[in-house]
């Protein structure tokens, strides 16, 4: 790792003010070069920052810490929902009594994730912007398309844990668990600039494919600060369950994750359904063939099947990961089952 | 007792505990003590005692080799080769030796050199700091030509594919490979193949068959994964070259740098801090360990280096990957009448890819055949992991039987309790069948339900291993105090806990009395930690020892108390007359009339007192293997693929236990490693790049807390009456029989046969489909 300044911001707009450029940007310059005098990146729990630094791909002149900037690390409830500050960790965001209660998708999601080291130290700001896992993109020797690079590795390569849908010139999923259920909560983000004017978008939009452009991830421009997600209200009705299957259990990313949001009217019909899928695309992928086989129906085993096979038509695997179409369908099809709290038939889990 | 010559005749426990104990005549050395008892009979060894480091590594206060602080230390780094195979056409280094902080720099890879794998050495730069070590790397310029490659199993063998070692260009093997290899045959990237251990003849015997089973078996490059990194802090002065080191073997160590660099043995000190685990890759000083040396030398300073995850896994060795091809055949009532075994391995740019004796040993069948290949890839050297050859050998071999039995409409158990003559393992496979509730197997994948349940079992064998080099000194010192030296290493099984045992049953003492130095080969030479052989070759020459100054010791005390020596024990802190257990003296009052300040006697590993089977060098065989027997419950989701473990019992033994605490985390270390080897570990290497693209801890699976199941270990005392304690090692029988075990019970879930590691989701799930189609 070579040497950087460490700087502390006070605002967020002397935050925004020295970010010149986002962290995407910034690992496109030469990695066989030291960092550029300009090369400015903001740090919140840093737990990526230093991965990227560690293994070469990021050389930062100066990294401005986040962390003393009061006022982003508060969970907050008003009548137009939920405010998690973009420094709430994501163990506060597991063991918070509302989000228990309410979004149980999201604290199962986060909850699930990384180690306990990991997630006592890691935003949920820092887990929505960080890089994707991919192996070919985490190694300093591969030059990947979405470094700048000519090509995507994966497609003739490793790609057993790669993306089976929307893969448009490179084959990432999107690491990120809580963004997988946050999307399926139509969460939005909200983003400040260096004059202090807020925007806010859904996520679901600000996560951007490679189809769009596949040298990022976000819609984060340059000189912006992601400050917070913002959630809305849940019904009394709304059920919502995450599941996810890795590698193992312990410590690990996903090879296939869902998150379901269910509405139910009086008489049990499902109302509305939001299914989104987790490392299965470059970006978490709604699975609308598979809402729409739920909405007006009384949710059962045939129902949920039918959902979970919906979800996984168009897919496109590659030549290695087509074994997480069969698991994301079982994953859809249990959690629609489990919010709908409808029994699992047999022995299923 | 009668004597004669410089020998005499010792009745020992003879049998295992738990089947009922004989007894034994052996001749043993005139100097060596009498027989112990069976462990029951005993105050301290056979006892759960709670290792001595403890405290200090729960609480994070024990000195590892990375810990290890010189004044002047300077730190090294190595320049890797960035290309699976290429020419180095030119390298410059005179911008480095320029650098600031930077004082000794090491071409490896000069100009025409080739590289042959990513992550092979180039370079190697000593400077002030870790960070300007780094710096200075980038700073070194190569010339590299690339050259074909080729990075798997697969497509090396085939004639077209391109050569690792082209014509005229020889391995460069270690001695000990030289040995192995020498006398096979080089054809494209196969070397071999190697039929030792064949007998009978092979076509009779699958002539006289009445039901044959065929399949192939593959398994995967497995890395070591020691959680401490390699390292080394070398230190050369005109007086004499001192070495810190990670290693499995401080004296083995000494004696390779004695060699390397022209030095007397007593001009080499090496010296083994707490170490964090080797399982087989820590067992030379290896090419690092010699590059610390030079750079050290060059420098006029010390010189520490130590490995990072990524330099781990890609140049730390491996656990070679196998494909295996085994054809069985029986009699109807299960007998075996011929097996073969065709094998293609690959330990990367080494050799060493067999899969050891398993096939060959583990079942009384009197036509065998073998062959067995080494394939060079283009990737890291491999070394010796953890119950080598016969841990991927027993995963074949082990799922090979249960198909028979399946073919042969047996109970696995039963067919083993007909071809297997062990009756270690019989009373192992009784015991864990008991322990696990076998009467409970069902019919393969009769469970409805998405969530299959199943039982299985393997079986193991490993040679119960000794070294004979092997010396301990004790010391009584006038205040009482008793220390035990020798240069053995503790590699994590805390063997010093087990010395400090055996000394203290011999005095009579608590563990925690005795004072252990061992890991410095200032001390007597001690055995290596590899081979499961530590325990086996040390404990007798420390009992040895002790049991000698406690002559001495008797000697005076008998003096004082006017009565004979022969009429002395010790036990409980006193020194006391057997006849009369109120007559004696305190062990503290005895010591305190010593005439010198100390008392102190050296002893030796002689051979076992039965013999050996062979004897090479330092290295000797028992006449016994040692056995082991697993089994394993599963569930799997087949909607999922997910395989879990949710039970383990391991039925183990390793002669007289010696510390069962001890042995229980030793065991319990393997089957965890076992679960690892089976469900999720794998060194992939990208075919495009040649790079392996997970060398790191996060995207190389290893198994985690969530994995782990209930583990119960059930341990046999098996007295076999062949030294002064009766040990022999546990280490790697703990680890061959655990995958084909899991991958057993996973058939009898599932009903489908998965002969490929790691047995991952995207595998069960493959399987799966296939029966689908096939139906």
């Amino acid at each position: 790792m070579d040497r950087f300044v460490w700087q502390v911001a006070r605002s967020v707009t002397e935050a925004a003010t020295l970010a010149g450029r986002t962290v995407a940007e910034a690992m496109l310059a030469d990695p066989g070069q030291p960092a550029a005098p300009d090369c400015v990146v903001l740090k919140a729990g840093g737990i990526d920052l230093l991965d990227l630094m560690k293994e070469g791909l990021l050389r930062p002149s100066r990294v401005v810490n986040l962390r003393e900037v009061p006022g982003l690390a508060a969970i907050t409830e008003d009548s137009s929902g939920l405010r998690i500050g973009t420094l709430v960790t994501l163990e506060q965001l597991a063991t918070h009594p509302a989000l228990r209660q309410r979004y149980a998708a999201l604290a199962d999601a986060v909850a699930s994730s990384a180690s306990p080291q990991i997630r006592h130290v890691a935003t949920l700001g820092g887990n929505l912007l960080q890089r994707p896992r991919c192996w070919y993109f985490r190694s300093v020797a591969h030059h990947c398309a979405r470094k700048g690079g000519e090509h995507c590795f994966a497609f003739a390569g490793e790609n057993q844990y790669h993306a089976v849908f929307g893969h448009e010139g490179c084959a990432i999923v999107h690491p990120s668990t809580a963004a997988t259920a946050l999307v399926a909560f139509d969460a939005r983000v909200e983003l400040v600039n260096a004059q202090g004017v807020p925007r806010s978008v859904p996520l679901g939009a600000f996560l951007v494919g490679p189809g769009i452009d596949v040298k990022r991830e976000t819609d984060l421009g340059a000189g912006e600060v992601l400050t917070a997600v913002l959630l809305p209200p849940t019904a009394a009705s709304t059920r919502s369950v995450f599941l996810k299957q890795a590698a193992r259990s312990s410590s690990d990313w996903s090879i296939a994750d869902v998150a379901v949001v269910l509405d139910r009217a009086p008489d049990g019909r499902c109302q509305r359904a939001c299914i989104v899928l987790g490392a299965a695309a470059p970006v978490p992928w709604r699975a609308q063939q598979a809402e729409a086989a739920l909405v007006g129906q009384m949710i059962d085993a045939a129902v949920a099947r039918t959902a979970g096979q919906a979800a996984i038509a168009g897919a496109v695997p590659l030549s290695r990961n087509a074994y997480k179409l069969p698991i994301l369908a079982t994953l859809v099809r249990r959690a629609v089952l489990q919010a709908a709290g409808a029994p699992e038939p047999e022995n299923g889990r | 007792m009668t004597v004669s010559d410089n020998r005499r005749t010792e009745k020992f426990p003879f049998g295992i505990a738990s089947v009922g104990l004989d007894e034994i005549e052996r001749r043993i050395p005139a100097g060596e003590p009498p027989p112990l008892p069976p462990n029951d009979a005993l105050q301290v060894i056979g006892k759960p005692v709670r290792r001595q480091d403890a405290r200090a590594k729960v609480t994070g206060a024990m000195r590892f080799t990375v810990d290890v602080k010189l004044p002047g230390l300077l730190h090294a780094r190595i320049l890797r080769s960035p290309l699976p195979h290429a020419r180095v056409q030119a390298i410059d280094i005179e911008a480095v030796a320029r650098q600031p902080g930077v004082r000794a720099v090491l071409v490896i890879a000069s100009s025409d050199t080739i590289l042959r794998y990513v992550g092979a050495p180039v370079a190697a730069v000593a400077a002030t700091t870790q960070a300007a070590a780094e710096a200075a790397l980038r700073l070194i310029r190569v010339n590299y030509a690339p050259l074909p490659f080729v990075v798997d199993l697969d497509t090396a063998r085939r004639p077209d594919a391109p050569l690792v070692y082209p014509a005229g260009e020889r391995p460069s093997l270690s001695i000990a490979e030289i040995l192995v290899a020498s006398a096979l045959k080089l054809t494209g990237n196969v070397r071999g193949p190697d039929t030792q251990g064949s007998r009978g003849d092979i076509a009779q015997g699958f002539a006289q068959a009445q039901v044959i089973v065929e399949s192939d078996y593959r398994t995967q490059t497995q890395t070591h994964c020691c959680l401490e990194p390699h390292a080394i802090v070398a230190d050369w002065r005109a007086d004499g070259l001192t070495v810190w080191m990670s290693t499995q073997f401080t004296a083995g160590v000494r004696r390779e740098l004695a060699q390397t660099f022209g030095l007397k043995l007593g001009e080499v000190r090496v010296k083994v801090a707490a170490m964090g685990g080797g399982f087989g890759s820590k067992s030379q000083l290896g090419t690092y360990g010699r590059y610390a040396v030079m750079l050290s030398r060059q420098a006029k300073a010390p010189v520490r280096l130590v490995f990072d995850r990524a330099e781990e896994q890609l140049d730390s060795g491996n656990r070679p990957a196998t494909w295996q091809h085994l054809r069985i055949g029986a009699r109807r009532d299960g007998m075996l009448t011929a097996v073969s075994l065709l094998e293609y391995g690959t330990a990367g740019v080494g050799v060493g890819a067999g899969v050891g004796n398993f096939a060959q040993a583990l079942y009384a069948c009197p036509n065998f055949s073998s062959a067995q290949n080494d394939v060079f890839i283009n990737a890291g050297r491999s070394s010796p992991m953890r119950g080598p050859g016969n841990t991927p050998g027993a995963f074949a071999m082990e799922q090979a039987i249960d198909e028979l039995a399946d073919k042969l409409g047996l109970d696995p158990l039963v067919l083993r309790e007909r071809n297997d003559p062990s009756a270690v393992r019989r009373e192992q496979r009784r015991l864990g069948a008991q322990r696990i509730g076998w009467d409970r197997r069902h019919q393969p994948g009769a469970d409805a339900g998405p969530v299959k349940r199943g039982l299985g079992m393997a079986q193991s064998l490993w040679g119960a291993n000794v070294h004979t080099n092997a010396a301990c000194e004790v010391r009584l010192l006038r205040d009482g105090s008793v220390e035990v030296l020798s240069s053995v290493q503790d590699l994590g099984t805390g063997i010093g806990t087990i010395l400090a045992q055996v000394v203290a049953e011999e005095f009579g003492l608590r563990p925690d009395d005795i004072i252990v130095h061992i890991g410095d080969t200032d001390f007597p030479a001690g055995p290596p930690s590899y081979g499961s052989q530590t325990t086996a070759s040390i404990t007798p020459a420390a009992r040895n020892a002790a049991w000698k100054v406690k002559q001495m010791l008797f000697r005076q005390v008998a003096a004082s108390l006017g009565v004979a020596p022969e009429q002395l024990v010790a036990r409980g802190g006193r020194i006391v007359v057997l006849e009369d257990t109120t007559r004696g003296v305190s062990f503290r009052e005895a010591a305190a009339g010593l005439r010198t300040e100390q008392i102190s006697a050296v002893a030796t590993r002689s051979d076992d007192y039965g013999g050996f089977r062979r004897h090479m060098g330092d290295q000797a065989g028992a006449q016994n293997d040692i056995g082991g027997v697993q089994f394993a419950e599963v569930s799997v989701d087949t909607e999922t693929g997910t395989i879990r473990v949710e039970r383990v019992v391991a039925v183990q033994d390793c002669g007289r236990p010696m510390n069962p605490k001890l042995i229980e985390s030793q065991v319990q270390g393997g089957v965890l490693m076992g679960i690892s080897y089976a469900l999720l570990e794998e060194r992939v290497i990208d075919r495009q790049t040649g790079h392996v693209m997970n060398a790191d801890l996060e995207q190389y699976k290893l198994v985690g807390p969530r994995e782990a199941p209930s583990i119960e270990v059930l341990l046999l005392e098996n007295y076999q009456g062949q030294s002064a304690t009766d040990a022999y090692g546990i280490a790697e029988p703990s680890n061959i029989a655990t995958a084909p075990a899991i991958a057993n019970a996973v058939f009898n879930a599932i009903g489908v046969r998965l002969r490929t590691l790691p047995m991952t989701p995207a595998a069960v799930l493959a399987a799966l489909d296939t029966r689908l189609r096939r139906n």
